[in-house]
């Protein structure tokens, strides 16, 4: 705005007004709904969790085959997958698998390993739901953690935001790459079937059921066995809890588990949010303090040019006076 | 307006007009090839993806291009609010020779933040699902709707300079000579209505400016344990704000020092130092802040030993905080144009590498075998977007009135440059 082309001081006033006042109604207006996405807790107390023994699992990497066939992806014979030289390197999901089991060793009983199929943890309060720029990621009711492709500009807030360092991206692909994580066989879930994993796994290491009865299963797992397990459940509290919990022999830490505190990841960051939002106030009141300023100051400035103004009106008098003075000495 | 008056002011020295003078120079020769390097490797990235030319994996999905291209491109247009703020919203005159170069540098900063962007992400024809994909939870969706929303009000701050330099000089050739009247025609009526709306936009600018600056902040805060103690704290967001606002003014100063010197003018050091008396106290509440924030959650600790966070944190704080706010405190400095110029370098260096510190040097994912380091194709393409910058800085000011010249200063720093010759 330059002030030297404001035209009339009263029409502008009032222009300035009914603008601050068009902006507030605006922004009053968009604070309702984005309120309302922020508040949904849907979680149902019934939700389904997976509880993965891993004193149980053997390591035959028939559920890394079984997540492929269930998700379409091209992959090689099941008995390919008895190749236990895939251990030596320790394996995080990827692109290509959705889920993978590692090896540590067992302390107890070196003869026999410790195997942990490891994938997405479908927490209660998913870092990356928070995350995602778009809502790409939903929880769903029922527990699975799932993401929308139709949605996702591909940004991988996901996975600076996931704690456990789960979602994936095709770097290779320059049109329409995707996010790849586990998605708890949602699809298969809503047909009533169980996920592809928990199905195939020939020593029933994976449980599959409402999260809340696996965990007490889980507790009467280390009641009845308390020299085999520790006294853990892995996942009933980390990050705010997850869907899929682990029972094990060996520190959760040593065996590819991030050691997490039991605060839902997205927890301060939604509440700096809210905070600077509540419901457009701190906003809004910052634009009418602005607003005011601006006025203010503007005001200020014309009464000082008109201050000036008279000065030099009454400078200008003074001199006639004088000259008219000396006219007369004269 | 009329002609008449137009042409008043381009002889007036009081107000700003386009600069006139050669557009190629060795440097800008230079710039070109940079740019057109960085081109090169952003055709890789489209033509076979993001991994292609970056060093980004699963364990790092964010690199340079959005802790650069993006997170320090954002703080440093900040000089575009502060200074709208000060000159239009507290109507201090004497500053109004610093607000077009300002309002130009953000206009252009942040046109280069949303190429940043568009590049960076997997999806870029989905650019615009934010505007209608809303997550209220998501500082991202924040950040990215409170960007788009600036970027437009900076390109309405920014029609005035357009009617002012064209209105009753559309002249097209060919052709298109058929539109010339339209084309006055919209220039005529936004320049009778835009001045009397402009205010909303300007206070609206800011008020973007201080939300989405803050949010930059929030960004990190999700990845929780896998930032750095000595960067990860809640109020970020604060800390982000205020460093944004202290390298406001001192990139205004940087800039206007290099245009002055590029183009052959005497610095305005009448209103540089007045703009570096006030980089001093904002300085002061940064380094109080972080200080005490370091206090507050004993990250102290992780300074004992020499580490690389360590080193690099210390490097930010002193180099890029302590040392600037000792110059700017200094009445020597604010009078010197060479000192002022290096303080706020300082300044400008300090904040850039505070937000490669929170982006990058902090960030330490789980499962990572190798630390990430940007690849020649990132600091490829970075650089050439900072050469692009430049040159349409350049080309701005040479086009439209944005840089006020006071001739009879020109006179004299003609006769000082050859003195110097």
């Amino acid at each position: 705005m330059n002030p030297e082309e404001v035209n009339s001081k009263s029409n502008s006033r009032r222009d300035f007004l009914k603008g601050i006042a068009t902006v507030g109604a605006g922004v009053a207006g968009l604070s309702y709904s984005a309120a309302y996405a922020g508040a949904e807790n849907i979680l149902s107390e019934d939700r389904f969790g997976a509880l993965v023994d891993t004193t149980l699992c053997v390591g035959c990497r028939h559920c890394e085959w079984a997540c492929a066939k269930a998700h379409k992806m091209p992959v090689p014979e099941i008995e390919s997958f008895n190749n236990r030289k895939v251990f030596q390197e320790f394996r995080r999901p990827s692109n290509s698998s959705l889920t993978v089991v590692n090896e540590f060793e067992n302390p107890k009983n070196r003869l026999i390993p410790i195997n942990v199929k490891q994938q997405c943890m479908h927490c209660d309060r998913p870092a990356c739901v928070s995350a995602c720029i778009v809502g790409a990621f939903s929880k769903t009711a029922k527990g699975p953690v799932v993401w929308d492709s139709d949605k996702c500009i591909g940004c991988r807030y996901c996975m600076v935001a996931c704690p456990f360092q789960v979602p994936t991206f095709d770097y290779e692909k320059a049109i329409q790459p995707m996010i790849y994580k586990c998605d708890f066989c949602a699809e298969r879930q809503k047909g009533g079937d169980i996920p592809a994993c928990v199905d195939i796994c020939p020593v029933e290491a994976i449980t599959f059921g409402p999260r809340s009865e696996l965990i007490r299963e889980a507790r009467n797992r280390i009641k009845r066995k308390p020299e085999v397990y520790l006294d853990y459940i892995y996942g009933e509290y980390e990050a705010g809890g997850t869907s899929w919990l682990y029972l094990a022999s060996k520190i959760f830490t040593e065996i590819g588990f991030p050691k997490l505190s039991q605060k839902a990841a997205p927890g301060v960051s939604e509440s700096i949010q809210h905070g600077i939002f509540a419901y457009f106030i701190p906003p809004a009141s910052l634009y009418a303090l602005l607003g005011g300023l601006m006025w203010m100051s503007k005001m200020k400035k014309e009464i000082d040019t008109e201050i000036s103004k008279e000065i030099e009106e009454e400078e200008r008098i003074e001199k006639i006076h004088r000259i008219d003075m000396e006219g007369k000495n004269e | 307006m009329n002609n008449l008056t137009l042409n008043q002011i381009s002889h007036n020295s009081h107000l700003p007009s386009q600069v006139k003078f050669k557009f190629f120079t060795p440097g800008v020769i230079i710039l070109c090839l940079f740019a057109l390097n960085g081109l090169v490797f952003l055709a890789g990235r489209f033509l076979f993806g993001i991994g292609s030319v970056t060093n980004l994996n699963n364990f790092y999905p964010w690199g340079l291009w959005i802790g650069v291209d993006v997170a320090a491109g954002v703080a440093l247009a900040a000089g575009g609010f502060t200074s709208a703020a000060l000159g239009h919203v507290m109507h201090k005159d004497e500053y109004h020779s610093i607000v077009r170069p300002a309002l130009l540098t953000a206009l252009l900063g942040y046109t280069f933040v949303a190429c940043g962007v568009f590049v960076d992400i997997g999806r870029y024809y989905y650019i615009w699902h934010p505007l209608v994909m809303w997550n209220g939870n998501s500082a991202l969706f924040e950040v990215g709707i409170c960007v788009m929303i600036y970027l437009t009000v900076l390109y309405i701050e920014f029609l005035p300079l357009v009617t002012e330099r064209f209105m009753g000089r559309v002249k097209m050739w060919g052709f298109l000579k058929i539109f010339n009247p339209i084309l006055e025609f919209f220039l005529r009526l936004t320049d009778k209505t835009i001045n009397k709306v402009m205010f909303i936009f300007i206070i609206a600018g800011v008020v973007l400016s201080t939300l989405h600056q803050s949010s930059l902040g929030t960004l990190m805060v999700i990845a929780g344990d896998k930032m750095h103690p000595l960067w990860q704290t809640p109020v970020l967001p604060l800390l982000f704000l205020v460093s944004a606002i202290s390298v406001g003014f001192p990139m205004v100063i940087f800039e206007s020092i290099l245009a002055s010197r590029s183009f052959k003018l005497a610095p305005e050091m009448h209103v540089l130092s007045k703009l570096g008396s006030m980089v001093g106290p904002i300085l002061g509440i940064y380094l109080a802040f972080k200080l005490g924030d370091m206090f507050i959650r004993e990250t102290f600790v992780y300074l004992k030993e020499l580490t690389f966070p360590a080193i690099m944190f210390y490097s930010e704080m002193i180099i890029g905080v302590i040392v600037p706010l000792i110059m700017f405190l200094n009445k020597k400095v604010l009078q010197s144009s060479k000192l002022l110029f290096t303080a706020s370098s300082l300044v400008i260096f300090g904040v850039l590498l505070n937000r490669i510190n929170n982006f990058i040097t902090a960030y330490k994912p789980p499962y990572a075998k190798v630390a990430y380091y940007p690849s020649i194709g990132e600091l490829s393409v970075t650089i050439g977007f900072v050469a692009m910058l430049v040159l349409f800085y350049r080309a701005c000011v040479m086009i439209f009135p944005v840089i006020t010249q006071n001739h009879n200063h020109v006179e004299i720093a003609k006769t000082k440059s050859k003195v110097i010759l």
